[in-house]
């Protein structure tokens, strides 16, 4: 990575005592798409504020294309197409003059900005409501018009900030599928924020998992699950007729078992990661125990598990507790 | 979603445009002008102060004929000053109505200048676009400061007309400086009130209650200010009997001083001198200063030198509120 085209260095954000963002260090190439993921109050946002140097980092650096996001915010801006989470128009104006408005404040020309504006309009599937109020969007169409908003300036970099929220699944499709498109046809380099897995999983090269202020770990998501889930890469679902008690007096015995690591019991559901398919020996344990076993489900981990892994510990632990640290640890040494 | 052909019409070559921050800072003032003449909101205050405007002019021409023929008032001859300050109690003049519609009108236009828009989640919109910060506030001070602007010269000018098509009278170019200067200093005025809502827009979240901050500090300064300002000068000042003239003269002087922090006070002084030629000191006079001055008018530019403290001081109190209103919005962190 010689020349990324977002790099942050050592950033870091203070809120009092809270650390929204420690010590986040970060490359993004050009032309790549970087999915960033993490629950919610994880720092997400303040990071993308940060790099659009729409507030000051505590210490560190963000450069976006060569710049310092925090002390030449304008040029950055010029630059970089930013959609936020929340996004708000102005009511009393329609669609278009919205566009057009933005457009202006780019330096663009009122003529081409108004030709820009309807043929991203159309772009984004938002054609016949140009001349609409935006107060009579849905939250959706909003969505629409944020992202023909963030590519009326032309940008090389678009920053988007959970941009599938409340779109309907087919529209989250066709919205990826244009921001796949746009990478590839215009080099455009994207990083996205989300917490909806399986929506990043569909279009980003590279995703970074954000909890706690830090990057727990990077990388494609192939990868992320292969050095993730080394040790219990496999994961049985065991549903049974009656609700086992929480705790269930047979729980210690199963995790005798060979090769079982973990055990989750939510009523009628038993989940066991283990290391090796060990399914028929749980099957058999389940049978001896007299319980009807309704149906036996195995699984390899994907992004949900990951994600599950990562951010359950660190809700449910701080970030402080050895505990988790010493498993990061052990992952990133791996990695 | 269509092809994405429309985008990639001509985006081969980065058409360079110069996104220099002055031309931003027009479309902002454009865009706010046009917002503000299309809301109600400037309806409403129009014809409010349209309204006000029409029934003090209605009670001065009433009242033109005996106030001109008064040969003690040293500025009968100003028939268009007359216009302005002429009243038979019935209603107050319009320069007076002016003290607090003024702070109203300011207030109107600029108490959910930021905050709003943070809460449409607007601004953080416009934040990402290559503005300047202070560009943002200056324009939403520039655009409704232009629109009160044009709103007072025109009603000025409108007052001359009717002056001129009802009475006939020739007006006196000192009477334009005169009427023009007023109209100036009614838009820093309001300025001095429109730069605070816009302060208060900055600092409070939620647009009700920079409103209400904002209409605090108007009533305070209406109602209160002089209230509590006599009695701690009455509680503090010795007894009138054992005064000399001089001390009381000093004391007085302190008194009205210290009313002039009110922007309120600095306004009616200053109209009052502007439309009141005759008047020649703001403060109290002694008896060795009134000796052998002849009870005539002022001409524009002493008149102009009395008022020349009250307008630096609203300019400089508009300034305090500007400056104040943009270190707090430089730091500011945006989010939605």
């Amino acid at each position: 990575m010689e020349n990324p085209v977002i790099d942050l260095k050592g950033l870091t954000k203070c809120y009092g005592s809270l650390k929204a963002v420690d010590d986040l260090n970060l490359k993004i190439e050009k032309g790549e798409i970087f999915g960033l993921l993490g629950p919610n109050g994880a720092g997400k946002t303040t990071t993308i504020l940060m790099m659009l140097g729409l507030t000051e980092p505590t210490s560190g650096k963000a450069l976006v294309c060569g710049i310092d996001a925090t002390t030449h915010p304008i040029l950055v801006k010029r630059k970089v197409g930013y959609m936020p989470d929340s996004i708000g128009f102005y009511e009393s104006m329609t669609a278009l003059e919205n566009l057009v408005y933005t457009g202006k404040l780019n330096g663009i020309p009122g003529n081409e900005a108004h030709q820009r504006a309807l043929d991203l309009m159309d772009l984004v599937g938002l054609g016949d409501s140009a001349h609409k109020r935006t107060s009579v969007f849905s939250r959706g169409m909003k969505q629409r018009l944020g992202l023909a908003e963030v590519l009326i300036k032309r940008p090389e970099v678009i920053i988007l900030d959970e941009p599938t929220l409340g779109i309907d699944p087919a529209g989250v499709k066709e919205f990826l599928g244009l921001i796949r498109e746009l990478r590839r046809e215009q080099g455009l380099t994207v990083l996205l924020s989300s917490h909806h897995l399986h929506q990043v999983q569909m279009v980003c090269d590279r995703v970074g998992i954000f909890a706690a202020g830090k990057m727990q770990m990077e990388g494609n998501i192939h990868k992320l699950s292969q050095t993730l889930f080394a040790e219990d890469s496999y994961s049985v679902s065991i549903t049974v007729r009656e609700p086992l008690p929480a705790l269930w007096e047979h729980s210690d015995e199963l995790r005798e078992i060979r090769d079982v690591r973990e055990l989750r019991i939510t009523e009628n559901l038993v989940q066991i990661a283990c290391t090796s398919d060990v399914t028929p020996d749980i099957v058999r344990f389940f049978v001896a125990k007299g319980l009807d076993v309704m149906g036996v489900h195995k699984r390899e981990f994907g992004l949900d598990e990951i994600y599950q892994k990562y951010f359950d510990n660190n809700l449910i632990e701080n970030n402080t507790d050895e505990k988790s640290r010493s498993i990061f640890k052990r992952y990133l040494n791996k990695k | 979603m269509k092809s994405l052909a429309v985008f990639s019409k001509g985006t081969s070559i980065k058409s360079k445009h110069s996104a220099d921050p002055s031309n931003a800072f027009r479309v902002v003032v454009g865009k706010e002008v046009a917002d503000h003449i299309r809301s109600w909101r400037l309806i409403l205050l129009l014809a409010l102060l349209v309204l006000t405007f029409l029934g003090a002019l209605y009670v001065s021409l009433s009242n033109i004929r005996s106030a001109v023929s008064n040969t003690q008032d040293p500025d009968s001859t100003f028939l268009y000053l007359k216009l302005l300050t002429t009243t038979d109690g019935t209603m107050p003049p319009f320069h007076v109505f002016l003290n607090f519609l003024g702070p109203l009108l300011g207030i109107a236009l600029g108490f959910d200048a930021i905050n709003s828009e943070q809460n449409n989640g607007t601004l953080i919109r416009l934040m990402a676009q290559p503005v300047y910060r202070d560009n943002l506030i200056l324009a939403k001070f520039v655009s409704a400061l232009m629109l009160v602007g044009t709103l007072f010269f025109t009603l000025v000018l409108l007052m001359i007309g009717a002056g001129l098509c009802i009475t006939g009278v020739w007006i006196e170019p000192v009477e334009v400086l005169r009427i023009f200067t007023f109209a100036i200093l009614t838009v820093v005025y309001v300025g001095f009130w429109l730069s605070l809502s816009v302060l208060f827009s900055i600092a409070f979240k939620q647009t009700a209650t920079s409103a209400l901050a904002a209409i605090g500090v108007w009533l305070f300064f209406t109602v209160f200010y002089q209230i509590v300002v006599n009695l701690v000068v009455g509680a503090l000042v010795p007894r009138q009997a054992i005064l000399t003239e001089t001390d009381l003269a000093g004391y007085n002087e302190m008194l009205l001083n210290i009313l002039r922090l009110a922007p309120s006070q600095l306004f009616s002084d200053a109209t009052t001198t502007l439309l009141m030629p005759s008047v020649r000191s703001l403060g109290p006079m002694t008896m060795e200063q009134m000796a052998g001055a002849i009870p005539s008018p002022l001409p524009f530019t002493e008149s102009l030198m009395v008022v020349w403290p009250q307008l630096s001081g609203l300019i400089a109190a508009t300034f305090l509120c500007f400056a104040y209103s943009y270190y707090l919005f430089m730091r500011k962190e945006i989010r939605s």
